[in-house]
């Protein structure tokens, strides 16, 4: 029996600790609230722990099913968990700063955690949507949870409706699957559609509204309204949380609903990616060139990888999924650096959204700048930073299936991409400063970001060893 | 014992690690420490041109250690007759360049001092790659130092060239980024030299050179492709102008010879013709356009252009020699001639551009209309900047002479016509070059600004003074450096002539 619980003890962990921080936090007073917040980041340790402990041998499917545990979830689970620890380091200087430091954003964000490890390693149409649920939730109520911001509260608004949308649509795409395959389970949808062929109808109407929910959840393009305004409305620590770990949960979702699932159909989903990863490549590189807000800019910019992202998994091929899952955790990482840098830069009534706000930032403080210039070069793709060979990788897996006309245009808009990335550098570099105040002083934000853009560096220079276990973790 | 240790790898990453240690010291000794590591620099690649066997093609001081090993990518370095000289201009440019930032740089001193040693390390490790995506890595992450340092400690509108620089380059590199990972498909390797001997069908073949060509043409750069050196030499601070002039332009020439030409030799051969057409245009017709210019730099710049023409004149009428005589003797001319006129044209525009940078800190203005008679307050300056110039319309017995020449007489071999047109920069070189003298140096002194000039001082000179042995040296003795290149020139001739469909 033990051998049963063992593989979701990190799952057990988290759930747990959440739980035992929602009760803590009730008994603490505000000026104790740290209280909380090192109790939040100790459970994520525990968990951390948790994953990296047993070496799983081949993938292991538990619970009649629902549940598989393999090296993609433990790869997976760590980097969510480890992003997530990032992402609370960064967020407690500017919750502090706005009244918002409460037990609430860390216990949402902790839910959030397990609903993306659940939706990691669901192997079920029904575990895979209550995890999808429990982090759609969770991230509902932390875009909303500055009351007193209409904007944020707009935010909210939103990304419910939208959010609600997607998964009905999602949910409609699983029933479908469900009543023709008489199964929840992936490995059974798998199996009979393997033997009924790629021909049934019904399982193609399925996958288009699959499709549609994973498009609206990840943010492709036309499902991709929702994240420009959600990015700029929330809270930073929020827009940091939204956009970093639960892409990488995201990414999951998709392979294991569309490369394990509907593998039979790789040829139908194949196409209407293409098109995802076209429209989402040129839109987002294109209308990001317009923003003055860096919030919204790094939203479009977000849109953009997706498509880079999407690219990867239509290749269909181990080495397309393997490259579009080191490109999403790379992904995360720099991403975390440029948010991280919106929170350094920001205090009381000062928000330092606007790409103003980090106007002559080399002159303020030269190893931040440089910080932020490895994530915006990184972000663009240039080499040695690591961002590079996440599009060399995904290039790669693209060319290998003889879609030469796909890498060609995504080099282009890269092109394009290239140059609002370098607008930032030019503002930290080129321009005087206009806002003299200081930076955020808080020892571990400062600490844990310079960490944070150092790794994108260093991610470069020796991508071997993230990409090897990459491609280990997609041998099943 | 000196032979064993890595030295490509200590002269590509010290001055990286040189430019670490810079940015982390502050700007208190700032130039010290970078001149330091600039020297060491210069002092490891030394032993590479002693320790260099002239008598073989094959790579020397390899270094293989696998670094991607899932994408069998590897650290695969090593040099040869072509990329060795360039190596040694490299390092030796880089010293002179921190000596003449030492005292005009007051501005984030450490930055400017580490992005010039960064950009070294980087810029030898494109010299001395021989896998193709460690290659793409350094060419690509060499335009991060360069932008910045037009961005930071450039001119008016260095916003504005800086971005277009980086576009243009990145624009063309990305194109090629594709074609390598399409030739690792049919080959499985990104070793350059498995590649050179990948056969490869034509119309495959004609694409990958496009590929290449849109790289290697705006590096270059090749006219029409050109628009963004001039902006971004003008704006660029002195010592970014001599690198951008003096070793950038050079790894497009390079790229050339060591990418396009022997893993597409047929597409080159097809598409020689075109790449001559655009060539003689650069030569003539930029050759026209620097006359015009009002901007000293501008006009360096322009004049560079017309310069790389000739270097890839000289590398694609190797084609017409073959097909006459394919003994390649002829061949071997063209090649020959296009590196001496790549190294000697480092020299010559490093010099030029520091002569204007001289001119520049003390009137800061770059327009030939605001000097006149330069040579009466500053006469010591007024010789190093007439023959700089004059090396720079080909007076023989400078290094811009003998480059030149050789292009010209390979290009007599294959085609009256196309010496003819050749030949006739050699006038416009001559007048575009000497009529900015003569307006700027020769005269009465036009204003008081100029009567008011001092002369250079003493780092001045010795920059300029050893600029000037070299230049002198190389034209009146360049053999040493032909001899360099021999073996590795006639292994790339018949890997030219040979046919890879």
């Amino acid at each position: 029996m033990s051998s049963q619980f063992l593989p979701i003890l990190p799952e057990i962990v988290l759930a747990t600790g959440a739980c035992l921080v929602l009760v803590v936090d009730l008994f603490v007073s505000d000026e104790r609230r740290a209280t909380s917040y090192l109790l939040a980041q100790a459970v994520l340790v525990a968990t951390l722990l948790a994953i990296s402990l047993p070496a799983t041998e081949g993938a292991r499917i538990l619970f009649g099913g629902a549940f598989i545990a393999d090296s993609m979830s433990q790869l997976l689970k760590l980097s969510v968990v480890v992003l997530t620890l990032l992402v609370f380091t960064y967020s407690r200087p500017y919750l502090e700063g706005r009244g918002l430091f409460k037990g609430e954003y860390f216990v949402l964000g902790l839910f959030g955690v397990l609903g993306m490890m659940i939706m990691i390693s669901g192997y079920s149409l029904l575990s895979i949507y209550l995890g999808l649920e429990l982090l759609a939730l969770c991230q509902y109520a932390m875009v909303a949870f500055h009351r007193d911001s209409p904007r944020a509260s707009e935010a909210a608004m939103k990304y419910f409706v939208l959010g609600a949308l997607a998964s009905g649509l999602l949910l409609y795409g699983m029933s479908l699957l469900y009543g023709l395959t008489g199964s929840l389970e992936i490995i059974d949808i798998h199996n009979y559609l393997a033997r009924h062929g790629v021909d049934e109808i019904g399982a193609l109407l399925g996958m288009a509204f699959i499709i549609v929910g994973l498009g609206f959840k990840l943010g492709a393009v036309p499902f991709h309204a929702w994240i420009p305004d959600v990015y700029e409305g929330a809270p930073t620590a929020v827009t940091l949380y939204l956009g970093t770990a639960p892409k990488i949960a995201a990414f999951a979702l998709i392979i294991r609903l569309l490369a394990e699932g509907l593998e039979v159909l790789h040829a139908d989903w194949q196409t209407m990616l293409a098109v995802l990863a076209i429209l989402s490549l040129v839109l987002g590189n294109v209308v990001a060139i317009a923003q003055t807000n860096l919030k919204r800019m790094l939203g479009y910019s977000t849109i953009s990888h997706v498509g880079f992202i999407l690219l990867g998994v239509l290749a269909g091929t181990a080495q397309g999924y393997s490259s579009a899952m080191f490109y999403v955790i790379v992904y995360a990482l720099m991403t975390a650096v440029a948010f991280g840098m919106i929170i350094l830069l920001s205090r009381r009534g000062i928000e330092a959204e606007q790409l103003d706000d980090f106007k002559g930032l080399n002159d303020r403080s030269p190893w931040f700048a440089l910080m932020m210039l490895f994530s915006m070069f990184s972000l663009a793709g240039v080499p040695p930073f690591a961002g590079f060979y996440a599009k060399l990788s995904v290039l790669r897996a693209v060319v290998q299936v003889d879609q030469v006309w796909l890498a060609v245009i995504a080099v282009i808009v890269s092109i394009i991409g290239a140059f609002y990335y370098l607008r930032v550098v030019k503002l930290m570099y080129f321009d005087k400063p206009e806002d003299t105040g200081a930076l955020q002083q808080g020892f571990g934000l400062r600490a844990v970001l310079s960490v944070n853009g150092i790794a994108v560096l260093v991610l470069g220079v020796y991508p071997a060893a993230l990409m090897s276990w990459c491609i280990a973790a997609v041998t099943w | 014992m000196l032979a064993d240790w890595p030295l490509l790898s200590i002269a590509t990453w010290l001055p990286i690690l040189g430019g670490v240690v810079v940015l982390l010291s502050g700007d208190n000794g700032a130039r010290r420490t970078a001149l330091l590591f600039a020297l060491a620099t210069f002092a490891v690649t030394i032993p590479l041109y002693t320790g260099f066997d002239v008598t073989t093609s094959a790579m020397q001081f390899r270094e293989f250690v696998p670094w991607l090993p899932s994408f069998n990518i590897n650290y695969h370095m090593g040099i040869d007759g072509i990329s060795l000289p360039l190596i040694l201009l490299t390092s030796f440019l880089t010293v002179l360049v921190i000596i003449a930032g030492w005292e005009v740089i007051q501005y984030r001193a450490a930055q400017y001092m580490a992005a010039f040693l960064i950009m070294e390390g980087i810029m030898i490790g494109v010299f001395c790659a021989l896998d193709a995506v460690l290659f793409y890595v350094f060419w690509e992450a060499q335009l991060i130092p360069m932008f910045l340092i037009i961005g930071i400690w450039g001119g008016p509108r260095r916003v504005y060239a800086t971005i277009k620089f980086f576009l243009y380059t990145f624009f063309g590199s990305v194109f090629m980024l594709v074609a390598l990972i399409y030739l690792y498909y049919q080959s499985g390797t990104f070793d350059l030299q498995s590649l050179h001997a990948l056969p490869l069908p034509l119309t495959a073949q004609i694409w990958i050179f496009v590929a290449f060509m849109l790289a290697f043409a705006v590096k270059i750069p090749m006219w029409p492709v050109h628009t963004w050196l001039p902006d971004a030499h003008v704006e660029a601070p002195t010592g970014g102008s001599v690198i951008l002039a003096a070793i950038m332009l050079k790894m497009g020439g390079y790229g050339f010879l060591r990418l396009s030409l022997p893993i597409t030799p047929d597409a080159s051969e097809v598409l020689a013709g075109f790449v001559i057409t655009l060539s003689l245009i650069a030569v003539v017709y930029i050759g026209f356009v620097a006359l015009v210019q009002g901007d000293m730099k501008k006009l360096i710049a322009y004049s560079s252009i017309s310069h790389m023409g000739f270097v890839t004149l000289g590398m694609f009428i190797v084609f017409m020699l073959l097909a006459q005589s394919p003994t390649g003797e002829g061949a071997r001319l063209g090649l020959e001639g296009a590196m001496v006129q790549m190294i000697s044209h480092g020299l010559i525009s490093a010099a030029l551009f520091l002569c204007v940078g001289v001119l520049y800190d003390r009137m800061h203005s770059r327009m030939i209309g605001d000097y006149g008679g330069v040579v009466n307050p500053m006469p010591v300056f007024a010789s190093f900047m007439v023959l700089f110039a004059l090396s720079n319309a080909g007076l023989p017995g400078t290094s811009g002479f003998v480059g030149e020449f050789m292009v010209i007489l390979a290009a007599f071999q294959a085609d009256f016509w196309l010496a003819f047109l050749a030949a006739l920069t050699l006038i416009l070189g001559a007048a575009y070059t000497l009529w900015m003298v003569k307006r700027v140096v020769f005269g009465p002194v036009a204003n008081e600004n100029v009567g008011a000039l001092t002369d250079i001082g003493r780092r001045e000179f010795v920059v300029l003074g050893i600029l000037a042995i070299s230049v002198l040296a190389l034209g009146i003795y360049p053999d040493p450096l032909v001899e360099l290149m021999h073996p590795t020139i006639d292994k790339l001739v018949t890997q030219v002539a040979a046919s890879k469909l």
